[in-house]
């Protein structure tokens, strides 16, 4: 922990910004920070960068230095000042301190939403951007969207798609064949699952790909050149605008004729909601599907045991989720207080690694040990208190299944090469090469 | 043993649910729900202390064993 430095005194301190996207509008401020004048990160406690092209690869090596340094909460001048909260104890309390955290942006990057865009309570993409008491009304409308009993009838659809992906990569010799798993395979799940649940063309799962990869891995460059945001938005109201002439059995009608205390949803938020829906659960499921499976090709004797001993997915399934949580939320100080010495700043960025919380060895034994059938396992993957992901069952479905198909399919996997992660808040393989050893007959 | 679920705590995680289909259902918000009143039979009392030692927001608890 250390102390910050007022903005303002910082070196290089750049005032706001107002309305640099380059139709002048207001929805992003710039925040007092420019990359080019940061190098590599040398020393995670004091100058902490989740985009640091080291981080992802090695996170739960720089988890555990910055715990056994007794560093619970790290800090970095980036991106205008960054709290980092490592151990299970800190992660849990701002998760559930909503007064000094809010939820206006959930992601971190070189702009905060400015003054024109939806304001807190509600935030730009409801519920996740959204404060209590607006939270609570906007979740409400999608949790029996999501609810166990709604997902479950999804599972033979997931397994047909898994079934038809896995048939795709056409003919393999095992023992020579090589195929990417996240390219070929994990990524191309999720898309196509919530593509058909918000009932959007078949044709447009690349752009989906393209608008997620805009949203959550670009973040250090500037507002006003991530023009794939606003592509996202008008490609979502002209969505929007196609159910109305066309309304169906979807989410995306379901959310336009679904009200708040007796009043219909203006389309910046039903967009708002359906931008959430289709962002949140791409690459996050992607990446949880890469990492097991990562971690299978290189654990042959847990592959086998989910083969002899099926019923081990129940554990095994979690204990992925635990090791390979995908997910880092992000909060912005609400006011300034202090947190355990650390004296946080209003609008300072707060970043929430539940998958380092999920390492802490306060809350779980030995817990950079992957044990497939761990009996105690609060993880916390899917986030803690009101905002917990809100996809998780479909998550954990389209997890499930994925790796079921797979390991039935190839009986036998290794690594064959250079794995490519991703940079940012989502973590997971973005390049999975693996050798193809046993084909299923 | 008797069970005690926090509905306030809960935030819909449903691995009570999915640990315990027994002992606890799911409402359509995805909340749990607490099917048995009373005791805990003998025959259920490992899947309790799963669905304990499984909720990530302490949600359930052991109020007499």
């Amino acid at each position: 922990m250390t102390d910050t430095v007022a903005p303002a005194d910082r070196p290089g301190y750049v005032p706001p910004i107002f309305g640099d996207t380059p139709e002048g509008t207001h929805v992003w401020q710039r925040v007092p920070y420019n990359p080019d004048d940061y190098g590599p990160v040398t020393d995670f406690a004091t100058d902490f960068d989740h985009s640091d092209p080291a981080y992802n690869p090695n996170a739960p090596t720089v988890w555990k230095e910055l715990r056994d340094a007794k560093c619970p909460v790290a800090h970095s001048d980036r991106y205008g000042g960054m709290w980092v909260p490592i151990t299970h104890d800190t992660v849990r309390e701002i998760a559930y301190d909503t007064q000094h955290f809010t939820s206006r942006s959930v992601v971190v990057g070189v702009g905060r939403p400015g003054d024109l865009s939806l304001p807190a309570p509600i935030g730009g993409a409801p519920p996740i951007t959204s404060d209590p008491p607006f939270h609570a009304m906007a979740r409400r409308l999608l949790l029996p969207a999501f609810a166990p009993k709604v997902i479950e009838p999804w599972e033979p659809k997931v397994r047909e798609l898994c079934v038809s992906l896995l048939d795709q990569l056409g003919e393999l010799s095992a023992g020579e064949s090589i195929i990417d798993a996240a390219q070929q395979y994990a990524q191309h799940i999720p898309v196509s699952v919530i593509r058909q649940m918000l009932g959007f063309p078949e044709q447009d799962e690349a752009l989906f790909r393209h608008f997620v990869h805009e949203t959550l891995e670009r973040i250090n460059e500037e507002p006003g050149s991530r023009t794939g945001m606003d592509e996202l938005g008008q490609y979502i109201f002209a969505q929007i605008q196609e159910h109305r002439e066309n309304p169906r059995d979807d989410l995306t009608s379901y959310l336009m004729g679904v009200q708040i205390e007796g009043i219909e949803m203006s389309d910046e938020i039903v967009g708002g909601m359906v931008i959430l829906l289709l962002i949140a659960g791409i690459d996050t499921t992607w990446s949880a599907i890469g990492s097991s499976l990562w971690h299978l090709a290189q654990h042959p004797e847990d592959h086998q045991r989910i083969i002899d001993d099926p019923d081990v997915m129940t554990f095994a399934l979690e204990e992925f989720l635990r090791a390979y949580a995908p997910v880092t939320m992000a909060r912005l100080v609400a006011e300034d207080h202090d947190f355990h010495g650390c004296p946080m700043k209003k609008d300072d960025w707060v970043l929430l690694p539940f998958p380092a919380a999920n390492r802490d060895p306060h809350a779980f034994e030995d817990p950079d040990k992957f044990i497939v059938d761990r009996q105690e396992n609060r993880h916390a993957a899917f986030g803690l208190g009101i905002h917990r992901c809100i996809g998780s069952n479909l998550a954990r479905l389209e997890l499930k299944v994925a790796i079921e198909e797979f390991v039935k399919r190839f009986p036998r996997f290794e690594l064959a090469g250079d794995v490519r992660w991703s940079t940012g808040q989502i973590r997971g393989p973005r390049e999975l090469p693996v050798r193809i050893l046993d084909i299923a007959g | 043993m008797l069970l005690r679920l926090d509905a306030e705590k809960c935030q819909g995680h449903n691995r009570c649910y999915a640990l315990a289909p027994e002992l606890f259902d799911v409402d359509e918000l995805g909340q749990s729900v607490l099917l048995v009143e009373g005791d805990v039979p003998e025959e259920l009392q490992a899947k309790a202390r799963l669905a304990v030692s499984n909720c990530p927001e302490h949600a359930i608890s052991i109020l007499e064993d």
